[in-house]
């Protein structure tokens, strides 16, 4: 159950309360979120949607641990993330978050294989189990056959599903997807869709995404706006 | 129509950074060539300046320097009498010559050095007519007095004016300064013949050399050919600039070949960062570049446009390694010539075709480092380089 | 090493780039080698001078010489465990340019007293019993084409004449940097044959009981000849090398010079290139760091890249200039060595490293500071 009224009992996996941000640019300071407040609970699909500039992207790089609020607090599976920092902070990351970006960022000189082996080299894991955990996660997009190609020999869709398997390859708390399809042409938007989807419904994986594209946002349980630095509720989504 | 070269010029300005290290590296390159080039000049010069072609110089036939000559007084005689030598006031301009080698400690490092100390007659003076006196006065004959070249003085400790010098087992005093004209003289510390073999236990009447001043350049042939073939005497006869170009043949080659060498190792260094700098501002404007052809600039010119950029950097690191090796002109050194057995100090010569040879070089080498990544850039597929974000 | 993968692939994303860089530190190694094998040949040995040898010369000047009878007295002195004497010929062998070092020595002698020096036994045989006979250096020999049973005609300079020689052996140095460009004949034949100098020797070498104990003799020995019509002028054989050495002059100054300004230009290129490759990977960087590499490895991954560009270059570099010194001396003789250690190989290999670090410090600052929020944004 999403609430964004801040009155969530203790259960939520992520909890964010009176989330503050502001920053310069130039001379100007500007306040892109005001006392936002959220909780999810896990098995939580949830979108966000709003006009840009609205913040989507800052508040999905604040429950990343990727910035840091000016006040307010993020909790995760019981950590407040927002005491952290550092080192600290990206081991967490490492453990708790799986990135989905609209632009691919596949590194082009390594194979898929090796792509989604990226996160688990920070591990103590053997060779041997890097690469069952990697097969797993390549099987479940559906890409177990093209493991030792390049970037370049792949289609869009085909890209994102590598990247998608990335960030489910260390099994993390949950997935924060920035713009999923926003580079792919209609079908391979469904194709990654659907992923999600079956990510969500059928392995109990929560996920957070940013999109404009009205279609993705329906796949959702939820479907929050940003307005005026705080989310509210919006019509639609599968609640 | 051609890219205007204003936007070589300000794309070279953007990245300067790059642009600055392909223009060091061309800059030190040519540095170093230009330097070594001037040290081998300058060395050369001075030993060529130790001559002048109206002058002979007669040595034992079979002795390839003067250390190892020998012309007893009986020679020496007939030579004085021989045509072609010029004559004042009745005498003939001839100086009968003792040559050795003495220790003196360098002023620079403190331990010794081989000087070169020439015994000479009392008409040396009119015989080497590149050489005068700058402070006290020539050497009286008979005494054990020194007159010390301008860069011995300098170079080796103790031969100040008025100085007492020990070597040879005597005393000398020093008492007077000359200067010979940058050349090997300088370099060399002089006295009376005579004195000096008696300082060194050797005969009197034996000479090393004899230096002959002739009425004209031309009168070399007919003076050698009477020497050569008179009977009493077994010498060979040089012109003296001969003598000293062979004197300085082997250390002059070797610093050039040196100094080669290590330009041109440093020379495809130098390209290699050029080609960096020129491959990386290719990547860099690609769609610049694609912008360019789908306005219209053909392949060529653009090759040309890059092929342009590349020159200006290597003109610019060209000049600036000139530039900062201008001031070694004039520069003394010295080293030891294994020909003469003696140190010898020289200046670095810088000389207006070695810069430009200099800047020819620092041309070459951006030509080389241009042309590839000039090729490339006329090559990119337009459609793809527009397309990419 | 699991991370060296994902190093070793961003090397190979820009061949020629990466290739270029390589092929410079390639090529500055390559020239520090050189200028190290220049440096050590006109030290003149200084190095392979021994300590417990000693070298007597005429005080007054090093061409004159001294007296045969002072062989005896020198021998006398207490600490003195062997000495040898030679005088410099200067021949000219066919043509002025072809100059290499003539000896006539005191065959027994001489070898005993230069161990550095390696005969075979039956051709140092043939050098004692013929007079005629000469021992060639190895790389003398090379450089000719002079092989045992040669007869070298040498014309001379200081005494006239044409001289003929028997070539009986050839030597090599006991070690990679002795000196094997000398010619060596008999002293006898040279005291038979010449017309003047007769009774006199260039120079003596001494060889001591104790290398400790070379001032104490050489004092002795200078003071036995003080005041004589022929003082000498003792010294370690290295204090004698090393004063031509400094008579060079700014050989070494000149070699630094090249040096510093090859090492310097070659951190420019390399820092410059490392910057330009870090800039174009930011997005790929931030993707890192949000997949939970730290700062700090990052920092690691670029430092990395620089050090492995540098190693390989620099260790190709160093191999080059060590093949090259195999080839023997460029310059025909006129270098007395031409030998790269591998003592200086290290030092070679070490600088490598130090550049490579110190040109892929800053972008690897860089990398590491780089916050994903601005790179993402970026994208």
């Amino acid at each position: 159950m999403v609430r964004v009224d801040g009155g969530g009992n203790g259960t939520s996996l992520i909890r964010v309360r009176d989330l503050d941000k502001r920053y310069v640019r130039g001379s100007e300071e500007i306040h892109v979120l005001q006392g936002l407040n959220l909780d999810v609970e896990a098995g939580d699909f949830v979108a966000f949607m709003g006009p840009s500039g609205s913040g989507k992207t800052t508040l999905l790089n604040l429950l990343g641990g990727l910035d840091v609020p000016s006040s307010g607090s993020i909790t995760v599976a019981g950590d407040e993330i927002t005491a952290l920092s550092g080192a600290k902070l990206t081991a967490w990351r490492a453990r708790h978050v799986g990135f989905i970006f609209q632009m691919y960022n596949l590194l082009p000189v390594l194979t898929a294989f090796q792509n989604v082996e990226l996160p688990l080299l920070l591990t103590r894991l053997s060779t041997a189990q890097r690469r069952a955990h990697v097969e797993t996660a390549l099987a479940l997009v559906g890409l177990q056959d093209r493991m030792n190609h390049y970037p370049r020999q792949l289609s869009g869709g085909q890209e994102q599903r590598v990247a998608i398997a990335r960030a489910i390859v260390t099994d993390p708390t949950f997935l924060l997807c920035d713009e999923p399809t926003g580079d792919l042409d209609r079908r391979s938007a469904d194709e990654i869709m659907a992923l999600l989807e079956e990510l969500v419904n059928e392995h109990g994986k929560t996920a957070l995404m940013v999109t404009h594209d009205p279609r993705a946002a329906e796949r959702a349980h939820a479907v929050l706006h940003l307005d005026k630095g705080a989310l509210v509720e919006a019509t639609g989504g599968r609640g | 129509m051609a890219v205007p070269l204003v936007y070589n010029v300000r794309s070279v300005r953007q990245r300067w950074v790059s642009s600055v290290v392909a223009v060091l590296g061309i800059a030190g390159t040519v540095g170093v060539f230009v330097a070594m080039l001037a040290m081998a000049r300058g060395f050369r010069a001075t030993m060529v300046s130790s001559g002048a072609p109206e002058n002979a110089i007669v040595r034992r036939a079979g002795a390839d320097s003067e250390m190892v000559s020998s012309v007893p007084i009986d020679a020496v005689r007939v030579i004085e009498s021989a045509a072609g030598v010029r004559r004042e006031d009745g005498r003939p301009m001839v100086s009968a010559e003792v040559v050795v080698v003495a220790a003196f400690p360098l002023a620079a490092t403190g331990t010794d050095a081989n000087v070169q100390v020439r015994g000479v007659s009392a008409r040396a003076l009119e015989v080497r007519r590149g050489v005068r006196v700058v402070e006290g006065r020539f050497l009286e004959p008979g005494l054990a007095e020194l007159v010390v070249g301008r860069n011995a003085a300098r170079t080796y400790v103790g031969l100040e004016l008025g100085s007492v010098v020990r070597f040879g087992g005597g005393d000398w005093k020093v008492v007077g300064v000359f200067d010979a004209g940058s050349s090997a003289f300088d370099s060399e510390v002089w006295c009376d013949a005579t004195v000096l073999s008696e300082v060194y236990k050797r005969p009197t009447n034996v000479f090393q050399s004899v230096t002959a001043r002739l009425t004209s350049p031309a009168e070399l042939t007919r003076f050698k050919d009477e020497l050569t073939s008179d009977p009493r005497l077994s010498v060979q006869v040089d012109r003296e600039t001969d003598y000293y170009d062979k004197q300085s043949r082997m250390l002059t080659n070797l610093i050039r070949t040196l100094g080669f060498l290590v330009a041109a190792i440093m020379a495809i260094g130098a390209v290699f960062g050029a080609l960096n700098t020129m491959y990386s501002a290719v990547a860099e404007r690609s769609r610049e570049i694609a912008t360019l052809r789908a306005m219209g600039f053909s392949g060529g010119v653009v090759i040309v446009s890059f092929v342009v950029e590349a020159l200006l950097i290597s003109l610019v690191g060209g000049l600036l390694g000139c530039l900062v090796v201008l001031p070694l002109n004039g520069f003394t050194t010295g080293t030891i010539n294994w020909q003469t057995f003696s140190h010898l100090a020289f200046a670095f010569k810088v000389t207006p075709d070695l810069l430009l040879a200099g800047v020819a070089f620092a041309l070459l080498m951006g030509l080389v480092g241009g042309v590839p990544p000039a090729v490339r850039a006329a090559r990119l597929p337009v459609a793809v380089a527009l397309r990419e974000l | 090493m699991k991370f060296l993968r994902l190093v070793w692939s961003n090397l190979t994303r820009k061949k020629v780039r990466t290739t270029l860089t390589i092929g410079s530190f390639v090529v500055a190694l390559f020239l520090f080698g050189l200028l190290v094998t220049i440096r050590g040949a006109f030290s003149g040995g200084v190095d392979v001078a021994a300590a417990d040898r000693l070298s007597v010369i005429n005080k007054t000047s090093l061409i004159l010489p001294l007296p045969i009878s002072y062989r005896e007295r020198i021998t006398g002195i207490e600490g003195v465990r062997g000495i040898t004497f030679a005088s410099w010929f200067g021949g000219v062998y066919q043509d002025e340019r072809n100059f290499f070092p003539q000896f006539a020595v005191e065959p027994q002698s001489w070898l005993d007293v230069y161990p550095d020096y390696v005969v075979p036994e039956a051709e140092k045989q043939a050098f004692l019993a013929d007079r005629q006979a000469a021992l060639v250096g190895r790389a003398l020999a090379k450089r000719f084409g002079f092989e045992v049973g040669d007869r070298i005609p040498l014309q001379g300079t200081i005494w006239p004449g044409t001289w003929e020689f028997n070539v009986a052996g050839i030597y090599d140095g006991s070690r990679p940097d002795v000196d094997t460009s000398t010619f060596l004949f008999r002293h006898d034949l040279l005291e038979e044959t010449r017309q003047f100098g007769k009774g006199t020797v260039g120079w003596y070498v001494v060889r001591l009981d104790d290398p400790d104990d070379a001032v104490r003799v050489s004092a002795a020995i200078d003071e036995k000849f003080a005041n004589s019509p022929y003082e000498t002028l003792t010294q370690t054989e290295q204090a004698f090398a090393a004063s031509f050495a400094k008579q060079m002059g700014n050989i070494e100054l000149l070699v630094l010079v090249i040096g510093s300004v090859v090492f310097f230009t070659l951190l420019l290129v390399a820092g410059n290139t490392m910057a330009i490759a870090v800039r174009e990977r930011t997005g790929e960087l931030a993707v890192l760091k949000t997949v939970g590499y730290s700062d700090r490895a990052v920092l690691g991954l670029v430092l990395a890249e620089a050090v492995l560009i540098a190693g390989q270059g620099g260790l190709i570099g160093l191999l080059l200039a060590k093949l090259m010194t195999l080839g023997g001396d460029p310059t025909g003789g006129m270098l007395a060595t031409f030998y790269l250690g591998w003592d200086s190989i290290a030092l070679g290999f070490l600088l490598t490293l130090v550049v490579g670090t110190a040109a892929g410090l800053l972008p690897a600052v860089a990398a590491m500071r780089l916050r994903v929020v601005d790179a993402l944004r970026r994208v």
